[in-house]
């Protein structure tokens, strides 16, 4: 069945879009990913101009986080003072990245940048995911592991405009922080994702935070950070289609349930080389738009449209 | 011209009372369509004037885009008068219909390779552009249409986008024109229906043009050509209106007039539908 999506101004089959809702809500609902990452370039594969598959996929973001998030505070696994700093950042980041966003568009080149930016992000991050789970996943099998170390001094540690975050038992400076916040703004502003496939390896690993509390900040950081962005979005560039993140967020909770109950059963070392590896066959996919030459050169660009 | 303004004012009372119907009248019309233009022929031929003329009509004036529309068929029929008596050992006249959608800017990009990596390189603008262009006539248009004609009336597509517009700093900046005509035919925007106008005894016409799902809102000018020889001896200009309806309306204004309003409605049902669906499934579980 076919739907008219009114932002967009393109006719797509309702089920393609449910169906893609769905399976990127598995994945997630698997992994405890947001899923955005996915969301976007499949918008991009079925013809979704790429200005509207950004900004609505980033609103998918925020109905995907806010009932996690819900919990983690429930549970009080949310470090809200880490938070804040991080949402400070965020919104800076948003921001600037909306602004790159739109000169990008008026040049034409904001396709481009953006699968560029795929490439490069889901590239890097499913590399390091692969070998660092690869290797969780041979450590379990061996019977003593290694322990690590439960604190390292590092450079970060040297920096000034310390602050206390009791609920992490960090006492670090709120310049990393900060800058993890901008990168993962101009992420979500960007690419359309939540950032957390880069803001919780940088949070265990960068700022040293305790493993418990690192979903539900990050959680909370990116429901902010994407709610700002959606608004921006829809100010600057109007294109929010509440049409289309509507079934994608249908499909999103329904995949999610069914996620979890298959994510259950699974490994998790085996779960995160299995994550890895869709993220690298994304970034492949992408890289292959980019090096191969394309049936069709011209494009036709509607000016003052998406 | 009495037979045609006759003829016109028929059709307009006739479209009048049946537009209450909304889609039911314009089933209707298309079922009434073919006995009802030749009741007006025949008004037309008893009555004195000088000149050819060509009048018609359309199955319908408005298409209301909705979430769930999927393309829009509309009849497109009318009756020729001749300026002799039909038996006569002249040629026989040819019609041409064209349906021009609104014209909108827009800019065609080329990609080349540049580092390894396939991007947008070269570019050329065009300041207006039909978004929709169909061209319907009862038999190949080449045969049928001078070059001169075609140039005058900017029937064939290849006139209609006004290639002479273009503008970049391009060497070629013919085949951006010809990928926008290639690329826009491939999206069944541009349509070219050779042979899709049947004329009747030379006097009755009619067709069906196949107005795609993804239409741009506007008017679409519906023209109508009566040909011989080469050359357009009458025209006839009608519209259609292409507007979007009920919901899609309201969001589509919403967006462009209040987007603060509109991102902050997105915000929201993105906040409820998340941690509804959510709570909806937990309470089914427990």
């Amino acid at each position: 069945m076919q739907i008219y999506l009114p932002i967009a101004e393109v006719s797509v089959n309702m089920l393609t879009l449910l169906g893609i809702g769905t399976g990127v809500g598995m994945l997630s609902g698997m992994f405890g990913v947001g899923g955005g990452f996915l969301i976007t370039p499949l918008l991009f594969f079925i013809g979704i101009p790429p200005a509207v598959a950004v900004a609505t996929g980033v609103n998918q973001v925020v109905a995907s986080s806010v009932s996690g998030v819900l919990a983690h505070l429930k549970r009080k696994s949310v470090d809200l003072k880490m938070g804040t700093v991080l949402l400070a950042g965020g919104l800076v980041g948003s921001g600037f990245g909306i602004w790159v966003f739109r000169l990008l568009s008026e040049m034409g080149q904001i396709d481009l940048a953006v699968q560029l930016a795929y490439v490069i992000f889901l590239g890097i991050i499913g590399a390091l995911m692969f070998q660092e789970g690869l290797r969780a996943w041979l450590r379990t099998k061996r019977p003593n592991p290694k322990r690590r170390k439960l604190h390292t001094h590092t450079w970060i540690h040297a920096l000034p405009l310390k602050m206390k975050f009791r609920a992490s038992g960090l006492y670090i400076s709120v310049i990393p922080p900060v800058l993890i916040g901008i990168l993962v703004g101009l992420l979500a502003a960007v690419m359309g994702v939540g950032g957390g496939f880069i803001m919780v390896p940088a949070m265990i690993y960068l700022l040293g935070m305790p493993t418990k509390v690192v979903i539900g900040t990050s959680l909370f950081q990116i429901i902010f950070v994407a709610g700002f962005t959606t608004v921006m979005h829809a100010v600057t560039s109007f294109s929010v289609d509440i049409y289309l993140a509507l079934f994608l967020i249908i499909g999103g909770v329904i995949g999610a349930q069914i996620g979890t109950q298959i994510g259950a059963r699974m490994q998790a070392e085996a779960l995160r080389v299995l994550l890895a590896l869709v993220v690298l066959a994304v970034a492949g996919r992408i890289a292959l738009d980019l090096l191969l030459m394309p049936d069709e050169l011209f494009s036709i660009r509607v000016v003052g449209r998406h | 011209m009495r037979g045609g303004l006759i003829l016109m004012a028929a059709l307009a009372l006739i479209a009048l009372i049946l537009r209450p119907f909304g889609r039911l009248g314009g089933r209707l019309l298309m079922t009434l369509a073919p006995p009802l233009a030749i009741l007006l022929a025949v008004v037309l031929s008893v009555l004195p004037a000088r000149g050819a003329e060509i009048i018609g009509a359309l199955s319908q004036t408005r298409v209301s885009l909705t979430a769930n529309f999927s393309g829009s068929e509309i009849l497109i029929f009318g009756a020729v008068r001749h300026d002799g008596p039909a038996d006569e050992a002249e040629p026989d006249y040819d019609i041409i219909i064209t349906i021009e959608g609104p014209r909108h800017p827009v800019s065609i990009w080329r990609k080349a390779r540049s580092l390894g990596i396939w991007t947008n390189v070269d570019a050329v603008t065009m300041a207006s552009v039909p978004s929709f262009h169909a061209v319907a006539t009862t038999a190949p248009l080449e045969r049928i249409l001078s070059p001169e004609a075609d140039a005058e009336h900017r029937i064939s597509t290849a006139h209609a986008i006004r290639p002479e517009q273009a503008s970049g700093t391009v060497a070629d900046i013919d085949s951006f024109t010809e990928a926008l005509m290639r690329l826009r035919t491939r999206d069944g925007a541009y349509l070219e229906l050779d042979r899709f106008v049947f004329l009747d005894r030379n006097v009755l016409f009619r067709t069906t043009v196949t107005l795609p799902a993804n239409l741009t809102e506007g008017g679409y000018t519906t023209r109508m050509f009566l040909v011989r020889d080469g050359a357009v001896v009458a025209q006839y200009r009608s519209a259609i209106f292409v507007r979007k309806e009920g919901l899609e309306r309201w969001l589509h204004q919403l967006a462009y007039d209040r987007p603060l309003a509109y991102g902050l409605l997105a915000l929201l049902i993105a906040l409820v539908a998340g941690w509804g669906a959510s709570a909806a499934f937990r309470f089914g579980r427990s």
